[in-house]
């Protein structure tokens, strides 16, 4: 499943741990009732799916030892991740990657990355285009991101949006 | 932008609409910017790019319903606030792209219910012209904030809400966490004492006032609603500081993205998580949020909220002169003129003004419906009388806000002449009524025919006058866009062995002394319901003492006699 970075498609160097099979060696991102076995393995980076029914205090503890969380999106219209990708960056200062995974749509890009969202895996067939587009459509926004520090116009709540 | 066009952007004298914000060159941007987003996702979604089940939800938060017979599109109204240039392009809508009119929504909005799909741009970039657009007034995200019909005019007012609303607005829009909620997330804001936006049953209700050193602070409602399950909602803060305010919602909006059920759709909204956690456990979560927050990041300084302030047009008022005088001499020369005054004005702040409560309920007619050619009107009277500026009631009619005493004679004849000189705000033919089964795929019963019929039985003035403030409001179904649940009389439209029925409630009110309309008994055919309504106002005559209301009237003598006089055998 093809891994986007700023527009652009990004070689994915994570594999999902495998039910039943063990860790192994490398960058390696576990289920969440893994956690604690990923976190004895001492060879390569840990990364971890937070559903979108926790709360990431769950992750507080092991958050300092995570290079990676994937925020989970069952179906585009539930909205959870975005609170729960905002709350990692802004209440536990991780400063880690953090990936969105599951049914996400272009038009929904630019909310991520102001949520903190650093990464998007997209179907196969997905269309680069449309999610460069998606990124690039809006010049400014209305309120402050949560967590990146855009540039004010001088002018009330509005801000100039960085684009990629 | 080449360097001629901002020369001449900049040329161009700075004349700030009355009582809203207006708008420069960036916020127009980002409506072109909105605008070829939607184009786009309608291109994809005749592609094939897009399923009907992702476009859905996208088309919603540009405004676009599918209903029973065609497309409808719903324009936001900010807090209520058109200007005459921005009442034009709805006219020019309505005959352009619908039927010749448009109908007034209970939150402020309008809507516009014959719009075909591959218009839709088309009628999106007429609004944009006029600085206007359909953003969020559907989906799960925050909805139009709506605010009071008589800000900044009226006599009663603390605090004019409409910069806040503004700001509520601004920080709203495209807001990145909270476009994908559980449901629906109305606001609205008052500044005012006497509650007429119904604050108490929004998911959040604010009503400003000066604090200390005169800076605004607010008191917060959350979890009210109407709907399926109507409650009054429960005061989180009584004192929140100006500065806070948006960080405050935040973490309101928080604590509900992330708790609030999305496993079933009559459970969503913020009212049942609020009532499931209870109100001290729901204030606890958002407090904890609010103290963990990067509070600065959210901070509303003043010299902000001044920025959005300086965007706001402010009405130059005259000196009173011999205003009041010219006014006290029409109303004495003229009897029907001094009937409407009483029933369809609003006393001003500024000595010599007075507010104008336009009546879109003529006897029979349909609630909340403007043509064309009425909006024309109104956007001629706003220039000539009321700054160029028109305001939207929640109860389905339209306000001129500041028009010179002296004046009022001119405007009410201009009315008149026009079909929009009814004399009865407030009285039991000011009808609320939600589209129903004529427009809407949700509807069980058809609210307009009963609405008519209501208007038609107690058409005669002096009778309505007799009878005095009484407030109907009618659903079609049990999602209550009628808001039949705050009515002093509620009518709810619903299925009876498939025929259409009609359930009567009472006592209901959305003002300060906020309270959920009870059900009377077995629902009635449409006419039934009719002399239904009728039997219940020729008790009400009987039993009032010293001026009662039909609100006080029920509230004292209590349901039974009511019950009796409706569903005891003669």
């Amino acid at each position: 499943m093809p891994l986007l970075e700023n527009c652009h498609p990004v070689e994915d160097t994570w594999r999902y741990a495998v039910e039943g099979e063990t860790l192994g060696a490398g960058d390696v991102i576990v289920p969440l009732d893994r956690l604690s076995e990923g976190l004895g393995r001492s060879d390569g980076r840990l990364g971890v799916v937070l559903p979108n029914s926790e709360t990431v205090s769950v992750l507080k503890e092991a958050l300092p030892k995570l290079a990676l969380v994937v925020v989970t999106f069952p179906i585009f219209r539930d909205g959870r991740a975005f609170s729960q990708a905002r709350a990692l960056r802004e209440h536990l200062h991780f400063t880690g990657k953090i990936r969105a995974s599951g049914h996400i749509l272009p038009d929904q890009y630019e909310f991520l990355i102001r949520c903190g969202v650093d990464s998007v895996e997209v179907s196969g067939n997905a269309d680069m285009a449309t999610w460069e587009q998606a990124l690039r459509r809006f010049t400014i926004a209305t309120q402050p991101s949560p967590v990146l520090d855009e540039k004010p116009t001088g002018f009330g709540l509005r801000r100039f949006l960085a684009t990629p | 932008m080449s360097t001629e066009t901002m020369t001449r952007a900049e040329a161009a004298p700075a004349v700030l609409p009355v009582g809203r914000y207006g708008y420069d060159q960036v916020d127009r941007t980002f409506l072109r910017e909105r605008i070829e987003q939607f184009r786009d996702q309608v291109n994809r979604r005749i592609a094939g790019d897009l399923t009907e089940e992702e476009f859905k939800p996208l088309r919603l938060m540009n405004g676009l319903y599918l209903q029973l017979h065609a497309y409808m599109l719903r324009v936001a109204v900010p807090y209520g606030t058109l200007g005459s240039k921005q009442v034009r392009a709805l006219a020019r809508i309505a005959r352009e792209f619908d039927k010749g009119y448009g109908h007034f929504t209970t939150r402020q909005n309008i809507q516009f219910n014959w719009i075909r799909l591959e218009d839709t741009v088309a009628a999106l970039e007429v609004l944009a012209e006029a600085d206007m657009h359909a953003i969020q007034t559907s989906g799960n995200c925050i909805r139009n904030i709506t605010s009071d019909e008589f800000a900044g005019a009226a006599k009663d007012e603390l605090l004019d809400p409409r910069v806040h609303a503004e700001i509520l607005r601004q920080w709203s829009t495209l807001h990145p966490e909270f476009t994908f909620l559980p449901r629906k997330f109305k606001f609205a804001i008052s500044g005012s004492p006497h509650d007429r936006v119904v604050a108490r049953f929004h998911d959040i209700g604010l009503i400003a006032r000066p604090g200390p050193h005169g800076r605004p602070v607010f008191e917060v409602f959350v979890g009210g609603g109407l709907g399926r399950t109507p409650i009054v909602g429960v005061s989180l803060r009584d004192d929140l500081p100006e500065e806070d305010l948006l960080a405050y919602m935040e973490a309101i909006l928080r604590v509900y993205n992330e708790f609030g059920r999305r496993d079933n759709i009559y459970k969503a909204r913020i009212k049942i998580l609020v009532q499931a956690l209870g109100a001290d456990e729901f204030r606890r979560r958002v407090e904890e949020e609010f103290v963990a927050m990067d509070r600065a990041r959210y901070r509303l300084e003043p010299a902000l909220v001044a920025a959005i302030k300086a965007r706001f047009g402010a009405p130059d008022f005259a000196p009173e002169g011999d205003a009041a005088t010219v006014l006290a001499e029409d109303r004495r020369r003229d009897v029907a003129f001094d009937a409407w005054v009483r029933t369809n004005t609003h006393e001003h702040k500024a000595p010599g003004y007075i507010s104008v409560v336009v009546s879109l309920k003529p006897a029979g007619g349909i609630p909340g419906d403007a043509t064309a050619e009425q909006l024309d009107l109104l956007a001629d009277l706003a220039d000539e009388f009321s700054f160029g500026e028109l305001r939207v009631t929640h109860l389905q009619n339209v306000v001129l806000g500041h028009v010179r005493q002296d004046q009022l004679h001119t405007v009410w004849q201009r009315l008149s002449q026009a079909g929009l000189g009814t004399a009865n705000v407030n009285f039991i033919t000011d009808i609320v009524a939600c589209p129903g089964l004529d427009y809407c795929a949700l509807a069980n019963a058809r609210s307009i025919p009963i609405a008519q019929k209501l208007s038609s039985r107690f058409a005669d003035l002096e009778l309505q006058r007799e009878i005095g403030d009484l407030r109907i409001n009618i659903s079609g179904c049990i999602n209550a866009c009628g808001h039949h649940h705050a009515a002093h009389l509620g009518i709810l439209g619903v299925d009876k062995r498939g025929q259409e029925a009609f359930q009567i409630t009472l006592g209901g009110s959305g003002e300060e002394d906020a309270s959920i309309g009870q059900i009377l008994g077995p629902a009635m055919a449409e006419d039934e319901t009719v002399d239904a309504v009728s039997r219940l106002i020729d008790l009400y005559l009987v039993r009032r003492e010293n001026g009662e209301r039909f609100l006080d009237t029920y509230r004292r003598v209590g349901t039974a006699v009511f019950k009796d006089v409706v569903y005891a055998p003669a």
